[in-house]
């Protein structure tokens, strides 16, 4: 067994063993203060950790699966993100060959080129490509009503839930050591996460002040600092299954943090002007896939060029 | 023998295929507001109709106990138009035709439907009579929904709104384009034993149209 596959098995163990420890967490909280489940905060948690568990296993097989698995894992979330947003905007009966084409042409052809690795077309296909040629569709089926509005909603949902989240399988594409790829992703995946999670968990224990009451009541200050700070110091330990340094890991892992954070306030001031409180109801606990994933998301695209420019990679 | 128990097979095979592109395209998701869905009672589901899809999606969301004892309503020009299409609404779906003739029903199609619910069938109705095209939620009741429960008063009439199928499929469309669905299924009503026609065929209309999900005000 080469190193790489066997930090790969390191990291599934760890976040195995995380995942054990919540769970019996979770099941000691229950037992003393849900045994009804009367608690709806604990159920829940329950609920979080078992959607955990099942997204966990995804990914360890995807990984295991190498770079056909993190491909098709990550495009499957794209069309699921696709729709979440899709379903959100103005889109009329007018659009209907424009989403068709959104769906059954852009997502697959966007994944197919980082399949092949086709760098220089990845990262333009749907900035200019499909920006310039997808309204033209709409345009010729003459509907003027609300025209930009739905044009702009619909290239901004194919900008994040296609090529941000496309992102996340290109990472493989970069010039590091052979089989390192799908542990950039899982290093990526596990900061962006983890940073999440402590950060509702310090809120939760020290929050006061709120730093956007109207946009996302949850996030407080105290637990952002103390979120991204914990979640940067975690990152830093995780430099062994990285290309980078101690230090360089702590940069990058702050990097993805900042850029989480961002994802999840952005994301949320989008529901709130839809009127809705999660995206969708796929994800026991969790909402829609873009309400576990609006943090990757942010976080993908920059961490992916921040790396492939400094390591002079790819 | 053999080949009517392969046709039902291929038949219940054909509507768990059925139901799960409805899903895999819709992630359709089923909502109760005032119906216990636990609850086994021979119903009439009346609903929005916007595409060939709604009654699929109706019954992809029901129990599947219920799902055997539901049959779909739906009009016979469309149904019985080539052989793949009368294998899904007959085998598969096992739909009660209706003739129609310019969307008007006559009085035959409310003996017909009468007739499946004494036989223990449950049915799902889309009383608007035609697909709907406009930019109005809902179109004008048609009276045939009155005169069934006229006829089986003791039967539940629940409203079910279909939400966003009409994206997913517009009338015309080939290809559907995956949205997220709701399907949400309203308190039961009956026709009161004096109610006139066009008092109970509003009442219906309303209940319909408080399912339909607004923007929440935040």
């Amino acid at each position: 067994m080469d190193d790489a596959r066997s930090d790969l098995l390191t990291v599934i163990a760890g976040i195995g063993g995380v995942l054990v420890f919540a769970s019996v967490v979770g099941w000691a909280l229950a037992r003393r203060y849900s045994p009804q489940g009367e608690s709806s905060a604990i159920e829940n948690l329950n609920d979080r950790i078992r959607a955990w568990w099942v997204m966990t296993l995804a990914l360890a097989l995807a990984f295991l699966g190498g770079h056909v698995g993190v491909i098709a894992l990550f495009a499957l979330c794209s069309f699921a993100a696709l729709r979440e947003f899709m379903t959100l905007t103005n889109a009329t009966r007018a659009d209907h060959n424009t989403l068709a084409a959104a769906f059954f042409i852009v997502l697959p052809v966007q994944f197919w080129l980082v399949w092949i690795k086709w760098y220089g077309l990845y990262s333009i296909f749907i900035p200019v490509y499909v920006f310039l040629l997808l309204p033209i569709i709409s345009a010729l089926a003459g509907e003027t009503r609300n025209y930009l509005i739905r044009i702009a909603e619909m290239q901004w949902a194919l900008m994040i839930c296609v090529f941000c989240v496309s992102h996340v399988p290109a990472l493989l594409n970069l010039n590091i050591p052979a089989g390192r790829g799908v542990l950039l992703i899982a290093f990526l995946v596990i900061v962006v996460q983890l940073s999440d999670v402590l950060q509702y968990v310090w809120g939760k224990l020290i929050g006061r002040h709120k730093i956007a009451p109207k946009l996302s009541p949850s996030k407080t200050v105290e637990g952002f600092i103390g979120g991204s700070l914990s979640a940067t110091l975690i990152g830093t330990a995780l430099w062994w299954m990285t290309p980078f340094t101690p230090l360089q890991a702590a940069g990058m892992s702050l990097l993805i943090t900042m850029m989480g954070f961002a994802g999840g306030l952005v994301m949320s001031a989008i529901k709130r002007d839809r009127g809705v409180k999660d995206w969708g109801h796929s994800i026991a606990g969790h909402g829609g896939f873009i309400d576990r994933l609006d943090s990757v998301l942010f976080a993908a695209p920059i961490f992916f060029h921040v790396t492939r420019y400094f390591w002079k990679l790819g | 023998m053999a080949i009517q128990g392969m046709r039902s097979g291929l038949a219940q095979f054909s509507g768990r295929a059925i139901t799960f592109f409805a899903r895999a395209v819709t992630a359709v998701r089923p909502v109760w507001q005032g119906l216990d869905p636990g609850q086994v009672r021979q119903r009439i589901y009346f609903a929005n109709h916007a595409s060939h899809g709604d009654f699929i999606l109706i019954w992809a969301v029901l129990p599947p106990r219920q799902q055997q004892a539901t049959r779909p309503v739906a009009g016979a020009d469309y149904w019985q138009k080539g052989r793949l299409r009368s294998f899904i609404g007959q085998d598969v779906f096992n739909a009660l035709l209706i003739q129609r003739n310019n969307g008007q029903t006559t009085t035959g199609p409310v003996d017909l439907m009468a007739e499946a619910l004494d036989a223990g069938a449950s049915l799902i109705v889309f009383p608007e009579g035609t697909r709907n095209q406009t930019d109005e939620a809902l179109l004008p009741l048609k009276s045939g929904l009155y005169h069934l429960a006229r006829q089986r008063p003791q039967v539940d009439l629940v409203p079910v709104w279909i939400e966003n199928l009409n994206r997913v499929l517009p009338k015309g469309a080939l290809i559907p384009v995956p949205l997220m669905c709701k399907v949400i299924f309203g308190a039961a009503l009956h026709v009161a034993p004096d109610e006139a026609k066009d008092d109970f065929l509003n009442r219906a209309r309303a209940a319909l149209l408080s399912l339909k999900p607004q923007p929440e005000a935040t």
